[in-house]
């Protein structure tokens, strides 16, 4: 299986995304830079990392869901092909029209760098199918703007089609309806504002339990 | 020809921002301000024949970069001719 983590101008998790892959093995990880554009086919995922892409110029993630490879992307996406947003990530998926919502300034204008518990709403999905419902993981977060916005049709069609997968417990950026991580409807795109890449050493394996769902729907070896 | 875009978040989008600047005002004594919303000015220099072209195209600007339509509302102006 292949993994491919995409590096844009700013990103600064790439590196712990591909470590903690590796880690969990099972995964040929392959960096991809954001201005080429490769043939994704022979791909299995494709994972957009944290940071602060284009120095967070314009929005959050608005300037690197135009570039070049996000059209790849989001092809790769419309065919069925598994894509992973974490953090930064998520406002580029959000950005690019592949989820829903937006991701605006937290509500007391802090960035928040802490761990926060997260509830599993739905065991239903590639990325949370070894992963007990309505358990918590404990995951970092660290973002400025974090705090998921959408209409209240929007959310009902969030609830009605399963795709909330990850509330916070104790909402730390004022995110609507206490949302920390949202899929598609087909549920091959997934964003999620925590970083599970940061939790799969000693201190914490909870960002383990998400990469081994993936693994066991994808039929990874491990 | 210069343009100037006007972004702001759209109603029903609370500005945290925009309400903590709106209470220090009113701390400092100011207190008549309500509802101060900050948004972002974008200058530009185009070229286009006509101001009708002009327009159309910035509409489509704003559509799909300059302003996010899920949460934020846009105007434009021409500034001279």
């Amino acid at each position: 299986m292949k993994a491919g983590v995409i590096t844009f101008p700013g990103s600064n998790c790439d590196d712990d995304v591909v470590d903690s892959l590796k880690r969990i093995g099972g995964f040929e990880v392959e960096k991809l830079w954001h201005k080429d554009t490769p043939n994704l086919d022979s791909f299995s995922l494709i994972v957009l990392p944290g940071g602060f892409s284009y120095g967070d110029y314009l929005r959050c993630g608005a300037m690197a869901a135009r570039s070049p490879i996000m059209e790849k992307v989001i092809d790769f996406a419309h065919r069925g092909g598994f894509v992973l947003g974490i953090c930064n990530g998520f406002q580029i998926l959000c950005e690019s029209g592949l989820l829903p919502g937006a991701l605006v300034r937290n509500l007391n204008l802090n960035f928040i760098c802490k761990d926060i518990l997260v509830s599993v709403n739905d065991s239903d999905s590639p990325w949370t199918k070894m992963i007990e419902p309505h358990s918590h993981l404990r995951l970092p977060i660290a973002h400025g703007e974090g705090r998921y916005i959408i209409d209240e049709p929007g959310y009902e069609e969030l609830v009605n089609n399963g795709q909330i997968l990850f509330t916070y417990s104790e909402n730390p950026n004022g995110s609507t309806h206490d949302i920390a991580g949202i899929c598609n409807k087909t549920k091959n795109v997934f964003g999620l504002m925590p970083h599970p890449e940061r939790a799969t050493d000693l201190r914490s394996q909870d960002g383990m339990k998400i990469w081994n769902s993936l693994k066991s729907y994808l039929g990874c070896p491990s | 020809m210069k343009a100037r875009i006007h972004v702001f978040y759209r109603d029903g989008v609370f500005d945290p921002q925009g309400n903590t600047v709106e209470e220090s005002l009113k701390r400092m004594g100011f207190s008549k301000v309500k509802h101060l919303r900050i948004g972002r000015v974008i200058d530009l220099e185009i070229d286009y024949p006509s101001k009708e072209e002009a327009k159309r195209d910035l509409n489509k600007m704003c559509e799909k970069l300059l302003a996010n339509p899920v949460i934020e509302s846009y105007k434009h102006e021409i500034l001279d001719t």
